[in-house]
């Protein structure tokens, strides 16, 4: 990473640790909010646009990573961070099982079948031979996690909705380096490959299915970490908030957000989740108007994205620096 | 054994259905190779066309005709201004173009019309005409599902317009050489589709009930459908669908429940997609390498 | 006044240039073969003529400018293309694919005689006329494409190698057939070939066409008595 993209990262880690202290609670957890996006979108990414691998039904993983959470706490007692590994571990697996089927599908084809997956989803969550452990349509409340004892000990007061932001922060930043040492590594090169030229990659030795697998997991994982963050952040599950439609506004953000970006993630979480609080004023249907109206208007003007956008503005700022 | 007679009779209604949805995804396929994801938001958008003109008088088969008229010219638009840009696009363009046409399509649908759910009615009389086996409305639909798919089939098998639409999706460049119009063409084909799969919707909607989100489930059997009949075969289509639809009734009634139905979709869509991608009658592709 | 003129013809496959200003020119009523090795042009000559390629130059069908025009409006004006490959409707029946041959014509008794005289030209044509078209030999897919182009009643037919992947016997069959065409029906023919010799036997006149750009022109006669032009360029 350039130095100055490492300054760059720096300011945003401390505007996002002030944050709380400038904006109400209601708006800390909205960011709260965003973050868990920006993690379900940097899965998603990770598939569709550096491994060009279609997903249309993302949502069933992140339901996947709620629910373990939401079960893992409600029945079992586990303490509310101790579900984040098996959220990861449980999603890590199940993608990686339906990435190997996956394998033989290809473009339409996978967008199909995950398409399947997510419309399909929620009545599968509301099946009742397993109501005791999904709780049904009533779904699984859950409890709000206490700040530890260890700020308000320091004389640090901070209230839950705050220790909640702290807490998403630090794992959607750990989740985020993760990632782009992943992508900066042999794995990544070789999910770029496949996704660009299929044939000549296997030519040159990647394993692709092996790599096209892993990512079907890794990407899973991270949708369903978000989800298990999520869960927290809200406190309830039902199956209808899984819903297809939550696909889709994954698809939307790293549509609009940009694919094969990292920050596309941050862009297109920001966008997810404060277009809706703006359009929902004018009318319940206005944001999926909306996202829908974008899709298009970003795949036939600007197919890079936010994230491309801010690139080529920033090379072009650059280059009049140089040449005043 | 009745109950059995009633859901398989039953399965054939909604299969019927299903099996019209399907040949619309099919017959859009086999002209451009995509899947048009958006099929089942335009057939219920021309459903809530037909709703508004009943609602304001019209008597129920005027409005049927001319809401498949409304969406004929709703298909050809949508293939022109919208599809047309991106036909050579790559995959996801594509897939992120159809999706958005499908919420913009739910969306402006709610916003008009709300989302509470409404009754639609059915041209055919209330009380059991087939006795206890059968609805006069499941008769009925299954009726108008063949008028519809002979309709079709003659047009394509007996008109010189339905062989050059054959033509123009199997060969576009040879159509062109004997002048054909392809882009004419593949519109002509995405409004037929979309003429289809508005009967679909007013079908479905007297059972279902009215409200945007109702062709989503359906949609998913049409998919299993189609490929379960080789996605690029529409008597395929047409017999996948009639059976997705006697299964569905079957398994869910007697063997795993109403609440899973959708997953036996997911299961067939799947299951179909891994061991024979081709389907009972679709032709084998090799990727050239 | 001349059926076909074509002036500096320049074609590019993306950045690849093909032609490098082609010109020729035929009298109605006559059949002309353009010559020439593998990759010199010759097909993108007869794409360009039907709209298929990006053209530039100057190309003038019965006197009216037809470059950059669509290929289904070059149709349109009489001008019936025999592609390489044949271009068959495999899916569809033999008579379907004749009968497209006919789609843009509106004298539907007219194209019934057409029918039966395409018959009688072809007669294992007639015996396969339900049958796929996919499932024909290689030679019977050749003549059901110059019947699909005869069935347009054009006034010039564009052919793209016919003798292509035939048995000698099947091409001279075909090409008496052609000849017989030509000279009963007035049709006009531009035959690409790479068989010189078949070729000059049918043509009244010959192009020869190297690397994009015509080296040799005259009558087919002409050509096929010189003995050097023969051996350099034509390898016989």
């Amino acid at each position: 990473m350039s130095r100055r993209q490492l300054m760059v990262a720096a300011v945003l880690l401390l505007a996002a640790c002030a944050l709380p202290f400038a904006v109400s609670d209601y708006r800390t957890f909205q960011f709260t909010l965003a973050l868990v996006y920006a993690t379900a979108l940097l899965g998603l990414n990770l598939l569709t646009g550096y491994n060009g691998q279609i997903s249309l039904g993302h949502g069933a993983f992140y339901a996947i990573g709620a629910y373990c959470t939401a079960i893992l706490m409600d029945q079992y007692g586990v303490p509310y961070w101790a579900t984040l590994p098996v959220a990861a571990a449980v999603c890590l697996g199940v993608g990686f099982l339906f990435g190997l089927p996956a394998l033989r599908l290809e473009g339409l084809y996978l967008a199909l079948a995950t398409f399947a997956l997510g419309v399909s989803l929620p009545s599968l969550l509301k099946y009742h031979d397993l109501e005791k452990w999904t709780g049904g349509v009533q779904g699984i409340v859950i409890n709000k996690p206490q700040p530890p004892l260890f700020f308000s000990s320091l004389g640090l007061p901070i209230n839950q909705d705050q220790w909640l932001y702290y807490f998403t922060l630090a794992v959607t930043v750990l989740m985020f380096v993760l990632a782009w040492n992943l992508l900066r590594g042999r794995i990544g090169r070789a999910m770029v490959a496949i996704r660009d030229q299929h044939t000549a990659a296997e030519a040159m030795g990647v394993n692709t299915a092996m790599v096209k697998s892993l990512t079907f997991g890794v990407s899973a994982m991270y949708t369903g970490v978000a989800g298990a963050l999520g869960a927290i952040a809200i406190q309830y599950v039902a199956p209808d908030s899984f819903n297809f439609f939550l696909s889709i506004v994954f698809l939307v953000g790293i549509v609009i957000g940009g694919l094969a970006s990292i920050s596309g993630a941050v862009y297109g979480a920001l966008f997810i989740q404060f277009v809706p609080n703006i359009a929902d004023e004018i009318s319940k249907a206005a944001p999926w108007a909306i996202f829908g109206v974008f899709l298009i208007g970003f795949v036939y003007l600007m197919p890079t994205g936010v994230a491309g956008a801010v690139r080529m503005a920033l090379a072009r700022l650059t280059r009049k620096a140089q040449n005043p | 054994m009745e109950a059995f007679l009633h859901q398989v009779l039953a399965g054939l209604a909604t299969g019927g259905i299903y099996a019209s949805l399907a040949l619309a995804l099919v017959m859009i396929y086999q002209a451009t190779h995509l899947v048009n994801f958006a099929q089942g938001e335009m057939a219920m958008f021309a459903t809530y066309i037909a709703w508004t003109l009943v609602n304001a008088g019209m008597p129920y088969w005027p409005a049927f005709l001319l809401t498949v008229g409304f969406a004929f010219v709703l298909g050809v638009v949508i293939e022109r201004v919208i599809i047309r840009p991106v036909e050579n696009a790559p995959v996801l363009a594509v897939v992120v173009v159809f999706i958005a046409l499908l919420i913009i399509l739910n969306s402006v649908t709610g916003w008009i019309y709300t989302y509470t759910i409404k009754t639609f009615p059915s041209p055919f009389p209330t009380q059991p005409v087939f006795g206890k086996y059968m609805s006069a409305h499941e008769g009925g639909a299954i009726g108008v599902t063949l008028v519809v798919l002979l309709a079709l089939y003659a047009f394509f098998r007996f008109t010189p317009l339905g062989l050059a639409l054959r033509a123009a999706a199997q060969n576009p460049e040879s159509a062109r050489l004997v002048g054909i119009r392809v882009g004419w063409m593949l519109a002509l084909g995405w409004g037929l589709a979309a003429a289809v799969g508005a009967v679909a919707g007013m079908m479905v909607a007297p059972i279902v009930y009215l409200d945007p989100n109702m062709m989503g489930g359906v949609l998913l059997y049409a998919f299993a459908a189609a490929l379960v009949g080789g996605i690029d075969n529409p008597a395929g289509a047409v017999f996948g669908g009639f059976l997705v639809g006697v299964l569905e009734n079957v398994l869910g009634a007697f063997v795993i429940g109403n609440e899973l139905k959708l997953a036996v979709a997911l299961v067939l869509i799947i299951g179909v997609l891994v061991v024979k991608p081709s389907g009972f009658f679709g032709k084998v592709l090799v990727t050239r390498v | 006044m001349a059926l076909l003129e074509a002036r500096d013809l320049r074609a590019a496959y993306g950045l690849t240039r093909v032609l490098h200003g082609i010109s020729f020119s035929m009298e109605p009523g006559t059949i002309t073969t353009l010559l020439g090795a593998n990759g010199a042009g010759k097909t993108t000559t007869l794409r360009a003529l039907c709209g298929m390629v990006k053209t530039q130059g100057d190309i003038r069908f019965q006197g009216a400018p037809i470059a950059g025009r669509a290929t289904e409006d070059v149709v349109r004006l009489g001008v019936a293309h025999v592609p390489d490959g044949r271009g068959t409707f495999v899916n569809l029946s033999t008579e379907e694919n004749l009968r497209l041959g006919a789609y843009t014509r509106k004298d539907r008794h007219a194209v019934e005689q057409d029918l039966e005289r395409v018959y009688g030209y072809f007669p294992r044509l007639r015996e396969r006329r339900g049958q796929q078209a996919g499932t024909l030999s290689g030679g019977e897919q050749q003549m059901l494409a110059v019947s699909r182009a005869l069935m347009l009643r054009p006034k010039l037919m564009l052919l793209d190698e016919p003798s292509f992947g035939l048995a000698p016997l099947v091409v001279k069959e075909l090409f008496g057939i052609l000849r017989q065409v030509n000279e009963s029906e007035r049709v006009s023919m531009l035959v690409v070939e790479q068989n010189a010799a078949m070729a000059l036997d049918l043509a009244d006149h010959a192009y020869l066409i190297e690397t994009g750009r015509v080296v040799l022109s005259g009558t087919a006669d002409e050509i096929r008595r010189d003995d050097a032009v023969r051996r350099s360029y034509l390898g016989y």
